[in-house]
């Protein structure tokens, strides 16, 4: 799980995505194929190799507003389809805190 | 408490105005992030893993009953419903949205609450004793020295760009409980062989990536001469500190690399020619000061009242009362610690509703003012003897009476990998399943003081290598894994803890902690010989061989 703040080289070993936070309130979001953002894992746009990786998060950097500190992070593509969070890190990121918060939301 | 004059309130509310227009122009695009992050941060806004973090500062760990009502507010229109007290006595809010923030500086403005020096590479919120000016046999109130820095170094441009942040604690006491040897600079108020009231200055201690006990550069530096002689300091430092690694930037390195003598030497030509200049501090200025904090108008009053003999009889509330209160200067008052430490609870955490109840009984029971410490746990400073049955009661209800304080259950962490950018493990389930092991008061007071404290990465914001038992989170292969240290302690005779051997997984944190626990009860040479003195006296090889005999 170290930071992935600071990816200077992108070499991806698996399938990947490009998340960020959203600008205005911080939310995590997804980079589609649609050259938009979601809040939903399920919509996020899967890269193979490298270069499209590079590609993908070249032009989620460019959207500077919609977005914050976007990065290549890993995915597992699971049999039936459905896209999960390849990382612990990136696991909480999507499904949240892994403890009970003080105050129930 | 010290009360705010017009230029602090200007100031303030400048900021707030300023920064509503670094978030427009932020959210209109006119501004990329790249411009904006400095802006952000020198206001207190972090990203996190799934939102903005707002840290807001209570400088020295004083706080009114109505800034507290304030907290309770931001937490509760803006956030989540709840805050998380730091180890630097600031408060953070997880889940905070760009575009409110400037409502929220706003109304903490209003109470004269904000974010400045609670990020980036200036000098951060000065902490001090959460008891000051209350503790038995302090020197003087430590916080009139800390609000002159305050005021002193809050944006100052030659401050406010330094090679990496900078942290001042300072403590007035014999027994430090603010943590000055592990400060950029610590100050330790004491008097000198002619009665003379000053500072001893250490510099050079910092926790993080690699940890350093702060070195005395100056065993008395008179109050007269605390700017001048600082200033120095921070000049050499900006001078020398290191730009281009930002692992090597912070001045403990500095210190290292020329050594204390170097160091000094150089401090002391800078501080030769400015010691005389209009840094010298005029007595009226700290009598300015001193005038701006006021003190409660104390009754004459028993200490043992009738209400106190009466509540003895009660078993619960005597654990509470041996553990959680402790000895005022004034007779017939205490200071009352509030746990922040629930058992099976986020280290730290209080949720608006408590900070709202805790301001009330502030009110009722100590003169409104509250303490924050940097245990993560609050205080009441001022509180009646008489009153502490029907306080105790009170606190009780709302779940911060829990009688751990100091003992092995009161956890300092760090938010770990569930909320922070950096880490690497989490923290706070590590935090939570210890005090649910360690959850019995009769065997917690058995075992007696014993600091656990966790950090999710090597940034050490959980301070863990000054715990009594240390834990870092550490990732291998895309698991968590901790390193545990033992002998670590934050006080005056702080010390940096020792590995004691292979990092183990996650899902054996909590036994290895009670093994070493099992280890130290089965070694103490008697039941009042305290964890830290065993481990002192036996070293960690026999800790070492007992945890890691079976793994």
């Amino acid at each position: 799980m170290t930071s992935p703040l600071e990816q200077k080289k992108i070499r991806i070993t698996g399938p990947s995505m490009v998340t960020a936070n959203r600008t205005w309130d911080g939310v995590v979001i997804y980079r589609t194929a649609r050259q938009g953002w979601s809040a939903d894992l399920a919509d996020a746009a899967i890269v193979r190799t490298s270069d499209e990786a590079r590609a993908l998060l070249t032009e989620s950097i460019a959207d500077d507003v919609g977005a914050v500190g976007a990065y290549i992070a890993p995915v597992e593509i699971k049999d039936s389809g459905k896209i999960k969070p390849g990382n612990l890190r990136e696991h909480i990121r999507f499904q949240g805190v892994t403890i009970d918060l003080p105050v129930p939301a | 408490m010290y009360a705010y004059d017009e230029l602090d309130r200007t100031l303030i509310n400048e900021r707030v105005s300023e920064f509503r227009d670094q978030v427009k122009r932020r959210l209109s695009g006119e501004l990329t992030e790249d411009e904006f992050k400095m802006l952000r941060l020198q206001n207190g806004v972090y990203l996190q893993l799934h939102a903005y973090m707002f840290r807001v500062a209570i400088p020295y760990g004083t706080l009114s009953s109505k800034q507290l009502r304030r907290l309770a507010h931001v937490a509760r229109r803006y956030d989540r419903g709840y805050g998380h007290f730091t180890t630097r006595q600031n408060i953070q809010f997880n889940w905070i949205k760009l575009a409110e923030l400037p409502d929220a500086l706003a109304d903490l403005a209003d109470v004269g609450i904000h974010a400045m020096q609670t990020s980036g590479n200036n000098t951060r919120n000065v902490t001090s004793d959460q008891w000051a000016g209350v503790a038995p046999g302090e020197i003087e109130d430590p916080r009139i020295w800390s609000e002159l820095l305050r005021q002193y170094t809050t944006l100052h441009p030659e401050f406010s760009f330094l090679p990496r942040k900078f942290k001042f604690a300072i403590t007035a006491s014999a027994h430090d409980r603010a943590a000055i040897k592990v400060h950029d600079i610590g100050l330790r108020l004491h008097r000198n062989a002619a009665g003379e009231t000053g500072f001893e200055v250490l510099v050079g201690g910092g926790l993080g990536r690699t940890p350093f006990i702060g070195k005395t550069i100056k065993p008395f530096v008179h109050g007269h001469d605390l700017l001048s002689y600082v200033e120095s300091i921070l000049r050499v430092y900006n001078q020398y500190g290191r730009r281009d690694n930002i692992y090597k930037a912070r001045i403990k390195i500095l210190v290292h690399e020329l050594g204390i003598e170097k160091f000094a030497q150089e401090v002391e030509e800078e501080w030769l020619q400015m010691r005389d200049s209009a840094l010298a501090i005029d007595d009226s200025v700290i009598e300015d000061l001193r005038s701006r904090f006021s003190y409660p108008a104390y009754e004459k009053l028993p200490h043992m009242p009738e209400e106190l003999k009466k509540a003895a009889h009660d078993p619960h509330f005597e654990a509470w009362r041996k553990n959680s209160v402790f000895p005022h200067k004034v007779p017939g008052y205490a200071i009352v610690t509030l746990s922040l430490k629930p058992v099976g609870g986020p280290p730290g955490d209080a949720t608006a509703d408590q900070m709202d109840a805790i301001a009330d009984l502030a009110d009722k029971y100590s003169f409104g003012e509250i303490r924050v410490g940097h245990e993560q746990n609050l205080a009441l400073p001022h509180v009646a003897r008489r009153d502490l049955p029907v306080l105790w009661k009170a606190l009780d209800k709302i779940g911060v009476a829990t009688p751990n304080v100091n003992l092995v259950s009161d956890i300092i962490a760090c938010p770990g990998l569930d909320y922070c950018s950096l880490a690497n493990a989490r923290s706070i389930p590590i935090a939570q399943e210890l005090t649910r092991r360690f959850a019995n008061h009769e065997t917690a007071n058995l075992i007696g003081r014993l600091h656990i404290n966790i950090s999710g990465c090597i940034n050490a914001c959980g301070h863990h290598h000054v715990g009594h038992i240390g834990i870092l989170g550490v990732e291998k292969n895309g698991e968590e894994f901790y390193q545990i240290t033992i002998g670590g302690r934050a006080d005056e005779k702080a010390e940096v803890g020792t590995l004691i051997g292979p990092a183990v997984p996650y899902g054996e944190v909590a036994d290895v902690v009670e093994d070493i626990v099992e280890a130290y009860l089965a070694l103490r040479a008697r039941p009042d010989e305290l964890f830290i003195d065993t481990v002192k006296r036996l070293g960690v090889e026999p800790f070492r061989e007992r945890v890691y005999a079976t793994r």
